[in-house]
């Protein structure tokens, strides 16, 4: 188990590095690291003096130690457009998108799981048919046109909630959150919603396959054969056996969702650092461009990492086959 | 299924099974005419092919002939007469006085260039990848398949659009970061059914014929694997329609000079709140439309290619 | 005696899509209280599909859509879904296969058996886990301890066996159907198991349903034999006397085809032929293409009728009752038996 820890541990940083070279190697050695790191706007003085700080004027291996050096000082540069220094920017906008980015997570279990159960259960019933059609609608739409949808039904033509923004906020342990204000959860139903449909389908049809699955086996008979109610085998045979599999992927899912959340919180002008990417790529803020690109890099790769470690010390039978090997 | 089951028990194993005088490929194809609901989503997209290619025909202006747009019929409603009597907006106008339906046949031809030529791509590079670490295995096979891993976890849209952001707009540059985000998804499916081939008998006898690696590869290794990679292409290509309307709706994608359904949606997300829906809508129907009848291919597609979900 | 569960003429059919397949179709028999009974029969003649009917557990397409099943006095066939869940791992256990297939993989083996007790007695947790501590050491798990704490993938297919059969003892049935449940295992675990089950049984007056296609391992186990042919009983009766003089054509064949002890070296028959498939079954008599006395009165359906005293058969002519009479149907090797040698 330790072996296996510290062997995916070494795979995750192996995945970082090669990130950090690839990412080094786009702005550095193809592009024109003048061009991608000084503001356009700055005079030949200022860009010489940036030249020279940066060390754009040394060979390139000794750019990549500067590069790597800065990186594990959280140091990308800084903004041209607020003059401050990217991490810090991202940073700030972070908490607004994991929270909308876990909110859309629950969402997508708590409704897509006993949506995919059902439809598990009763494949041929109107109803099952109905959430299997449902769930491929919500694959197929491209997220930002559901977002757009949501905006024309529910703000445009109903009024009900508000079309953007995050609402009010409170104070949770020196973050700002809008889930404990009443205003703040109006405007985060949408977005979030819109940002959960996608893997909510996903949920459905992971659950739906997996309930189908597990039903054929023949522990469930003998789970019958034993006299168990229904309600029991399928809330612990059955939801026992396919959250595993579900969790896992939904988990290695939210690596997505909080790349996904550039296109909803465009969609819904939500203040995450998907929406200052946007914003950046149009004021052509590169540097912030960059500290995102390896910010969220740094996320996806914990996340994963994470989620398999959890999953092995959550099935049993993976917990083995490692003993074993 | 049960047949096989009646043989072994007490009687002797005296008559072998039947040989099937079905091709699989006909009853693939008569697996998939046996849905409804997939035949039509085949024929929508094909209506849709052939209005987007033919759609300098079929379109009422040409949009993005400044000379054929009359300002005076800006942004009216769907339905509507032409202020100069030119005809009628069947689907409105934008801003400009551009019919919205001769935009949206346009737009899909963008949409379905980008998205089939960079399929084209990836399905070449990635299927050559695959084929070279299931034939080859060991390292090859290891250092192409920590590629691929390292890549697939990586959300494609995220990748794509950092690569648009510093590359800047694009048809060319939008093909490229598509075709980058999508040869590992071809790569991973055909190594893993190739693998299961290149231990099969007749590979083996290739071998043992002296036949070149390219020539088993290509001859005799893919045309097996092809099942799985139609499945993965149809689902793929709908993937790259919505990515790449996704980019380009971020502003990250197609230029404005050449707009794809992605782009027209954009511009008409401004108006969206002020009532003119149309703008933006149809766009919308249309990409939608295609997505969802090619999902309808591809979910059939991949029941009638799995035999075990067969009867 | 009256019987402690009586099944006359029980149908199962599944409604398929390729058309409905008669997986059960007249299956007949009774069993008293603490009694063995061997279900024989060769794959797929619906041997399961049975035991499954017992238990209201066919799932569709399958449906019971005739016949009746008595247990203790009540009709399991009209009593509804809660009457059937009540007894099922009460009064009537089953034991499957595979036992690698059995156990929930995911839950640990206190879980599933604690939650079995628990299903039927409104007991603590604490009175459950004894119960299941209890029924381990039953059936021979040392340090059942231990052995509740794990899960069933750190358990051999014989222990994983045992724990099933311990699941089925938890409540002391009146009746265990055991579905083939030495035949994914070893030889030697295989006759373990055998002897085990055979001995608790005894001891707690449970009967049992043994479910086999081997006919040797019920012969020595079973007080009453049923066999079963293409989704019915064509032969029933107490085992010695079944074994001894078989009436049915095919029962007779089963018996020429298990090697004797003291027979080494013989020539081993085997019923020539292949089983028929269920959806295109021969008029009349199913075992009509296999069967060396077949004639035109077998081109009717022969109904399961008692030829001698407590000596049911689904035959026309069935052998024993006219051996005397007709001497020239006893050298059937050349058309209808196969030969071959252990
Ligand atoms: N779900 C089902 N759908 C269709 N047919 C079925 C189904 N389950 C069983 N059958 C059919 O019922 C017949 C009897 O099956 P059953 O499992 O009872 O055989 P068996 O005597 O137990 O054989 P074995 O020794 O192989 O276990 C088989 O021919 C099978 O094809
Ligand atoms: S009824 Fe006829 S065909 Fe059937 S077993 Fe008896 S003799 Fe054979
Ligand atoms: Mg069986």
């Amino acid at each position: 188990m330790i072996v296996y820890i510290l062997r995916r541990i070494g795979q995750s940083l192996v995945a970082l590095a090669a990130m950090a070279i690839l990412v080094f190697i786009g702005v550095y050695a193809i592009g024109n690291p003048v061009d991608i790191l000084i503001n356009p706007e700055a005079n030949q003085a200022e860009i010489a003096a940036t030249t020279a700080r940066l060390g754009l004027d040394k060979p390139l291996w000794e750019q990549f130690a500067r590069f790597v050096a800065h990186l594990f000082q959280g140091d990308l540069g800084t903004s041209f457009v607020y003059g401050r220094p990217a991490t810090e920017i991202i940073l700030q906008r972070l908490p607004a998108t994991m929270e909308l980015a876990l909110t859309a997570l629950v969402l997508s279990l708590v409704i897509g799981v006993p949506l995919g159960v059902y439809a598990g259960l009763k494949p041929d019933s109107i109803g099952g048919r109905s959430v299997m059609a449902a769930s491929i609608l919500g694959f197929s739409l491209p997220n930002f046109w559901q977002g757009l949808l949501m905006i024309l039904i529910f703000a445009v033509l109903l009024g009900w909630l508000p079309a953007g923004g995050r609402g009010e906020t409170v104070e949770l342990l020196g973050i700002r959150v809008s889930f404990l204000t009443v205003d703040g959860l109006r405007h985060m139903i949408l977005p979030a919603l819109n940002l959960a449909l996608f893997k909510m389908s996903l949920v459905i049809r992971l659950t739906r396959a997996n309930t189908r699955e597990v039903c054929l086996q023949e522990y469930i008979k003998f789970a019958r054969a034993k006299g168990l109610s229904s309600t029991r085998i399928v809330l612990v045979h059955i939801l026992k056996n396919i959250m595993i599999p579900v969790v896992t992927i939904l988990g290695l899912e939210l690596g997505s969702m909080i790349a996904f959340a550039i296109v909803t919180e465009t969609v819904f002008a939500w203040p995450g650092m998907g929406k200052l990417l946007i914003d950046s790529i149009n004021l052509l803020d590169r540097p912030v461009i960059v500290a995102y690109l390896m910010l969220t890099v740094v996320i996806i790769v914990t996340i994963n990492l994470i989620v398999d470690l959890l999953y092995s010390a959550l099935d049993p039978r993976v917990r083995l086959s490692q003993v074993k090997s | 299924m049960s047949d096989d089951a009646f043989i072994s028990g007490l009687a002797p194993i005296a008559a072998a099974k039947p040989v099937s005088i079905d091709t699989p490929l006909r009853r693939i194809v008569r697996g998939f005419f046996e849905d409804r609901l997939a035949v039509f989503g085949l024929a929508i997209f094909i209506a849709i092919v052939l209005v987007a290619i033919f759609a300098p025909l079929i379109a009422p202006q040409n949009p993005y002939d400044l000379a054929q747009l009359d300002v005076l019929d800006g942004g009216l409603p769907p339905g509507s007469a032409s202020m100069s009597g030119g005809g009628i907006y069947y689907l409105g106008t934008d801003e400009q006085g551009r019919d919205m339906l001769s935009a949206i046949l346009y737009g899909l031809r963008i949409s379905l260039l980008v998205a089939t030529v960079s399929l084209a791509f990836a399905i070449v590079i990635g299927v050559t990848a695959g084929t070279t670490a299931a034939y080859f295995g060991g390292k090859v096979d290891s250092l192409i398949m920590r590629v691929v891993d390292l890549q697939l976890s990586f959300p494609a849209i995220l990748i794509a659009l950092i690569l648009l952001a510093l590359w800047g707009r694009g048809v060319d540059k939008v093909i490229i970061a598509l075709v980058i985000v999508q040869w590992a998804y071809y790569a991973r499916t055909v190594r893993s059914s190739a693998i299961v081939e290149a231990r099969k008998d007749y590979i083996e006898a290739a071998h043992c014929l002296a036949l070149s690696h390219s020539r088993i590869m290509f001859h005799h290794l893919l045309p097996n694997c092809l099942p799985p990679l139609i499945v993965v292409a149809t689902v793929q290509i709908a993937q790259a329609i919505a990515l790449e309307a996704t980019l380009s709706f971020l502003g990250a994608g197609v230029p404005i000079t050449e707009p794809s359904l992605g782009l027209l949606i954009a511009n008409g997300y401004n108006y969206l709140l002020s009532g003119r829906y149309w703008v933006s809508l149809f766009p919308g129907v249309a990409l939608v439309v295609t997505i969802v009848a090619i999902n309808l291919v591809g979910d059939r597609l991949r029941d009638v290619f799995n035999p075990r979900l067969q009867k | 005696m009256t019987a402690l569960l009586s099944i006359k003429d029980l149908r199962t059919y599944f409604f398929t899509d390729d058309g409905v397949v008669k997986a059960v179709d007249g299956v007949s028999f009774s069993l008293a209280r603490g009694q063995i009974l061997g279900l024989v029969g060769e794959s797929g003649s619906g041997k399961s599909v049975t035991g499954f009917s017992l238990l209201g557990l066919v799932d569709p397409p399958g449906r019971v859509v005739g016949g009746s099943i008595r247990f203790d006095g009540k009709d399991l066939l009209t009593g509804g879904e809660p009457a059937l869940r009540a007894l099922r791992g009460k009064r009537i256990a089953m034991i499957f296969q595979d036992p690698m297939m059995t156990l929930n993989p995911v839950l640990r083996i206190d879980t599933q058996m604690i939650e079995t007790v628990l299903a039927h007695d409104n007991v603590s947790r604490t009175e459950a886990l004894k119960r299941a501590r209890d029924a381990l050491v039953m059936v021979g798990i040392s340090s059942p301890d231990e052995r509740l704490q794990s899960y069933p993938h750190q358990f051999s297919g014989g222990m994983r066996q045992r724990v099933a059969i311990a699941i089925a003892m938890l409540h002391k049935p009146d009746l265990i159907i055991a579905d083939e449940p030495t035949t994914a295992l070893d030889v030697t675990i295989q006759a373990q198991i055998l002897a085990e089950v055979q001995k608790l049984c005894a001891e707690t007056g449970t009967a049992l349903i043994w479910i086999t296609h081997d006919l040797a391992i019920v012969s020595g186990l079973a007080d009453r034999l049923a066999v079963m042919y293409a989704g019915r009983v064509v032969e029933e009766g107490e085992t010695a006397r079944v074994i001894e003089r078989p009436l049915h054509p095919y029962t007779k064949g089963l018996i020429a085809s298990v090697p004797q002890g003291k027979t080494r070296g013989a020539r081993l028959q085997q019923i020539s032929g292949m089983p028929p498939s269920l959806r295109n079954l021969p008029k009349g008599c199913a075992f009509r293409p296999r069967c060396s006395r077949a004639d035109e009165a077998c081109l009717e359906e022969p109904a399961l009728e008692e030829k001698l005293p407590d000596r049911k058969t689904r035959c026309f002519h069935p052998w024993s009752l006219d051996d005397a009479r007709d001497t020239r149907r006893q050298a059937p090797s050349k058309d209808g038996m196969a030969e071959t040698t252990t």
